[in-house]
């Protein structure tokens, strides 16, 4: 076939060269100016980089070795014991916030109120004020508790800390899972049901899992927030991080003290949300694309 | 204890009711002191991490990092007691040989003030990535100036965005005022646990101080509602 077809490459090469524009290297990226907001942000962070200049010269003037051999171990023991109230509490919580979690979602109007007025209080009042209505308010109710052998529980200060973080996390919790659960769509649960599926079943390897996946962020904000709120039974005479700061300083009236502190709880969250981060990545590693 | 609860509750000498009334007062203007400190910091460190300079960046994210990462009760102590202890250093470096107190509700002030910023900056971020890069564009083309864009453009909408995420740290920086009651501060807590103390009554009183901080919850739980139905009112209906 002789068809007046012409090769691509000649009709280019035929095309007039006013039509095309030749290559150049790209231009020069304009001189970034002194702007206003350049200005400002070098003086906020010449601000930022002075007070931590200043806060590493403050740690380093005062540091003594006999301060770290004295209250060093102090500040490891605070340390666990601020993490083994929180794994226990949110452990606790989190077994308790499964069935909260399905009286909220049940039509069953009684189960639903029961759960939502728990959520409620322990949502709507502050957590200080719920550990010292554990530790304060049942202790005072020592001969009635006596009589029912529960006194040897809240006489102590670590159990009523434990008790009350424990249902206060796990009316958030319950919340998250709720949230969740409600992200998956029905279609799922419908599906399973035309599969013969009993319902548990269905709930536990369907909805659950897909559910846990949308709750792994919130989840991880709990568990931060319950760390930074443990700091409070320090007040209740628990010996948490906080507790031992404060004892810490009430020895030493050296406001290291308390820097110290607060560079182990920064360490500590740092460290669980680049975890968690970690986590999210694995677990969620099927639904990318 | 069973010759009556009300008398206790009561006003007047017998009671501890106006007590624990001036303490719920005190925590709500607590509150209500903190909020302007801290929307408008919160606002300030949202525009520095948006905001193309590296440095400002970079001083917004650590500004988040700490004040998210610390304890409130640890801020609170570093506040208070650091503030004392600097100032009173700083002082005595220019001679001059003075301790410094601070008032413990402005102490509260502005730690709480820190953790609401640090907080608020996050919801403010992510409401200025709800509004269309086109509004500021029109805006421009207009020859509308970028601090008028900014306040009769983008400032109405970020509010409504904003509002369902500021309305939960309101309510969660009202419960945090209970921590100032570890420094001396005479909020509802501190209240209850005095009248605890003195009438032995610890169940009633700190029953009593929960009910409180619910009903002041549900209260402002309202509030916001009406507030975000007053902010959607430009809005069409779909």
């Amino acid at each position: 076939m002789s068809a007046p077809s012409v090769p691509t490459g000649e009709m280019t090469a035929g095309m007039p060269p006013a039509l095309s524009i030749e290559a150049r290297p790209a231009p020069a990226p304009a001189p970034r100016g002194w702007s206003i907001a350049r200005l400002g942000g070098y003086a906020v962070a010449a601000v930022w980089l002075g007070l931590l200049a200043l806060l590493v010269f403050y740690l380093v003037s005062v540091f003594s070795p006999e301060f770290m051999t004295r209250y060093g171990p102090r500040y490891l023991d605070g340390l666990w014991t601020t993490l083994l109230l929180v794994g226990i509490s949110v452990t606790i919580g989190g077994l308790l916030s499964l069935p909260l979690a399905l009286a909220r979602l049940s039509g069953n109007p009684i189960l639903n109120g029961a759960a939502l007025l728990y959520t409620t209080f322990f949502r709507g009042t502050p957590l200080i004020a719920q550990t010292f209505l554990v530790y304060y308010g049942l202790g005072a109710l020592n001969a009635e508790l006596k009589s029912i052998g529960l006194w040897w529980f809240f006489r102590e200060a670590w159990y009523c800390a434990i008790f009350a973080f424990s249902l206060h996390t796990a009316a958030y919790q319950a919340e998250i899972l709720r949230g969740a659960i409600r992200t998956v769509p029905s279609g799922q649960r419908e599906a399973a049901k035309t599969m013969g599926l009993s319902r548990w079943i269905t709930f536990r390897k369907i909805i659950l899992p897909q559910a846990l996946i949308v709750a792994l962020r919130p989840y991880g904000n709990e568990i931060v927030l319950m760390i930074k709120a443990s700091a409070i039974v320090a007040v209740i005479t628990v010996y948490d991080l906080m507790g031992q700061t404060r004892f810490v300083f009430s020895r030493s009236f050296d406001f290291q003290a308390y820097l110290w502190a607060a560079l182990l709880y920064l360490a500590i969250v740092e460290v669980l949300r680049r975890v968690w981060d970690v986590l999210e990545e694995r677990l969620t590693r099927h639904l990318k694309r | 204890m069973e010759n009556g609860i009300l008398p206790l509750l009561g006003f007047g000498a017998e009671g501890w009711g106006d007590q624990l009334l001036w303490g719920a007062v005190l925590t709500v203007c607590l509150a209500l002191s903190t909020l302007p400190l801290g929307l408008t910091l919160g606002f300030l460190v949202s525009l520095g991490r948006r905001s193309e300079e590296r440095s400002l960046r970079f001083s917004a994210t650590l500004f988040t990092t700490i004040f998210r990462g610390l304890p409130e009760l640890l801020t609170l102590f570093l506040i208070y007691y650091g503030v004392q202890i600097g100032l009173s250093a700083a002082l005595k470096l220019m001679g001059i040989p003075a301790v410094v107190e601070i008032n413990a509700f402005v102490a509260g002030m502005v730690a709480l003030g820190l953790v609401f910023a640090a907080y608020a900056s996050e919801v403010f971020v992510s409401a200025f990535s709800g509004i269309a890069g086109g509004q500021s564009e029109a805006a421009r083309s207009l020859g509308i100036g970028r601090l008028t864009t900014m306040r009769r453009v983008i400032m109405p909408q970020l509010f409504r965005l904003a509002l369902p995420g500021l309305g939960n740290l309101w309510l969660i920086l009202l419960k945090d005022t209970a921590l100032v009651s570890v420094i001396g501060l005479s909020d509802i807590l501190r209240q209850s646990s005095i009248a605890a103390r003195v009438t032995q009554e610890a169940l009633l009183f700190y029953s009593v101080a929960c009910f409180i901080y619910l009903m002041l919850s549900l209260v402002f739980t309202l509030l916001i509602g009406r507030l975000e139905k007053r902010f959607d009112r430009g809005l069409v209906r779909s």
